[in-house]
């Protein structure tokens, strides 16, 4: 059993141990949809939501069946295929009741599925031993953290479209560079708390 | 053999249970049932939601212009949607300019049906038809261009107006994988209602053109749909003033033979526009119109023809004769038909020259 604390397990996802800036996951979508704050932060909140859930029910399918049968190594299988379902679900919803975000985020929806930093939340709490409120406060911090480092880099990116890109640089390159710092500046947390 | 007969069934299980939840989602949220779509305020379809407006209309039989297959690019799918179309889409945007947004006017491919919906659209849309047509006769005419002759096989006749266009459908082949139309104006005379003439040029990397030129075959068969389109004859008895280039010669032939076929009485001139001589064609259909019809000059004129060349006709663009004719713009009305910036163009020089905006017509492509 890990001794951390919930809410501090919830800070440290967001700040110290985020999954883009610290652990460098999830990037495809950090990189491509980053154009506009307002999709942006709609992908945000589909990856929270997606990561939250699925956190809480890998954790049940893991702790409640996995272990008791020894099953433990069906579990890469397993948590795919629940994050698979719960994407599906979200983007049946999305597409439903917000066509424009729907359109805005168009493939990267879908790819959600396979958004390492979904797959990483649920390995971390297996490797980590994380008890479920630790799960779903792992989940869903690392979720806001992931729509906090998008919606940053789209307001980074918003203003770049008036300053003067060196040529070779415009577009991924002057991104990737942008990445790189934001995660220089979040490495300043984390003195603050290590969470393992 | 325990353990696997375990895996199977804690993999099936978890598996089973998922696929339930999203059925039952699948039934609940992703299920719009069945949507009412209004046309005019007189027809009422029941489609079944969750398409698009255009595929829904398209299998009741009802085409809107469309160019890209509904992908969003072309903006030729514009209807006007009175309620219940929801959100206007970013990309739509980009093609429906802000004052047609007021209107409500949107991109047919990107309205979902959800919810009832009333739509406008030209009352000619009704009339449009799909057709199924063997290729009688496709031949070269210039070295990128070929002329078609398509007689209709399924479908019935077909009814259009001088200057009309159809969409010629080309089918996933070798260099494409979907299945995307094209609009191509059609050079017969709407006498002739059982075959159309198109004159399709070659277009580098174009999807449709190149299955014309490179693929079909005489006994082919291909689907159209149409008529489309508001460049056609003018019934009145103003002068004609005709300009194309290229394959824009199409809709000016049919508006000529129809002319011819119903011994209309007008004097009219036709400016061709072309770059060598290699790029010339029609000139024996287009000299037999100047005996038959009752005052007709066909003007060609080649812009890239040598010094040295023994070209009678106009060097340079079609401009300069043009506006020699255009001396005097009383009583005269324009057909022109060509590229944007060759339209352009000359819709200006036409209105600096003191032509009435409102006759002037034409069919960019």
């Amino acid at each position: 059993m890990n001794e951390l604390n919930p809410l501090v397990l919830f800070t440290a996802s967001i700040f110290t141990s985020n999954m883009i800036l610290a652990n460098f996951l999830g990037m495809c979508s950090f990189i491509a949809v980053s154009k506009d704050i307002k999709t942006s932060l709609g992908l945000g909140q589909a990856v929270t939501f997606v990561l939250t859930f699925t956190t809480v029910i890998n954790y049940l399918l893991y702790r409640h069946v996995l272990i008791p049968m020894n099953l433990e190594y069906l579990r890469y299988i397993v948590f795919i295929i629940s994050i698979a379902a719960f994407v599906q679900l979200v983007e049946m919803i999305v597409e439903r009741q917000l066509p424009v975000l729907h359109h805005a985020l168009g493939i990267f929806l879908p790819l959600i599925t396979v958004n390492c930093a979904i797959l990483g939340v649920s390995l971390f709490m297996v490797i980590r031993k994380y008890s479920l409120i630790q799960s779903l406060a792992f989940g869903f911090g690392s979720g806001v953290g992931w729509t906090m480092a998008i919606v940053a880099l789209a307001g980074l990116k918003k203003r770049l479209n008036e300053s003067r890109v060196p040529k070779g640089l415009k577009g991924a390159g002057i991104t990737l560079i942008i990445t790189g710092l934001m995660a220089l500046g979040f490495m300043g947390f984390s003195g603050m708390v290590q969470i393992s | 053999m325990n353990g696997i007969v375990n895996t199977v069934a804690v993999m099936s299980g978890i598996t089973g249970f998922l696929a339930f939840v999203l059925t039952l989602a699948r039934r609940t949220v992703g299920d719009y049932g069945i949507v009412e779509i209004t046309i005019n305020d007189k027809k009422k379809l029941e489609v079944r939601g969750g398409d698009s407006l255009l595929s829904a209309l398209s299998s009741e039989k009802i085409f809107i212009p469309s160019a890209c297959g509904g992908k969003g690019t072309c903006g030729y799918c514009k209807v006007k949607v009175l309620n219940g179309g929801g959100a206007v889409l970013p990309m739509e945007e980009g093609l429906v300019s802000h004052d047609e947004i007021e209107e409500g006017v949107r991109l047919a491919c990107q309205v979902k049906l959800k919810e009832p919906i009333k739509i406008e659209i030209p009352d000619e849309l009704f009339n449009v038809r799909e057709y199924r047509a063997e290729v009688r006769k496709i031949e070269d005419i210039t070295p990128k261009i070929k002329h078609l002759v398509l007689d209709i096989v399924e479908g019935g006749e077909i009814d259009f107006k001088p200057g009309q266009y159809i969409q010629l459908v080309a089918p996933p082949y070798a260099e494409s994988d979907e299945s995307v139309q094209r609009a191509y104006s059609i050079a017969s005379c709407p006498d002739d209602k059982g075959f159309i003439e198109l004159i399709i040029g070659y277009v580098e990397g174009g999807i449709c053109t190149t299955y014309v030129h490179k693929y079909l075959k005489e006994g082919d068969h291909v689907n159209f749909n149409g008529p489309f389109g508001n460049f056609f004859y003018k019934d009145n008895d103003r002068e004609m003033i005709m300009v194309a280039a290229g394959t824009g010669m199409a809709p000016i032939l049919s508006i000529l033979r129809a002319m011819k076929s119903s011994g209309i009485k007008r004097r009219c001139s036709f400016f061709f526009g072309a770059k060598t001589r290699d790029d010339l064609f029609f000139i024996d259909k287009m000299q037999n119109l100047e005996e038959s019809l009752f005052d007709f000059e066909f003007v060609p004129a080649l812009s890239r023809i040598g010094p040295d060349d023994d070209w009678e006709g106009v060097r340079g663009r079609v401009t300069e004769p043009l506006m020699k004719h255009m001396e005097n713009p009383e009583n005269k009305e324009a057909y022109l038909c060509g590229s944007p910036v060759m339209i352009d163009a000359i819709v200006e020089l036409l209105i600096e020259k003191g032509m009435d905006e409102k006759l002037i017509y034409y069919d960019k492509f």
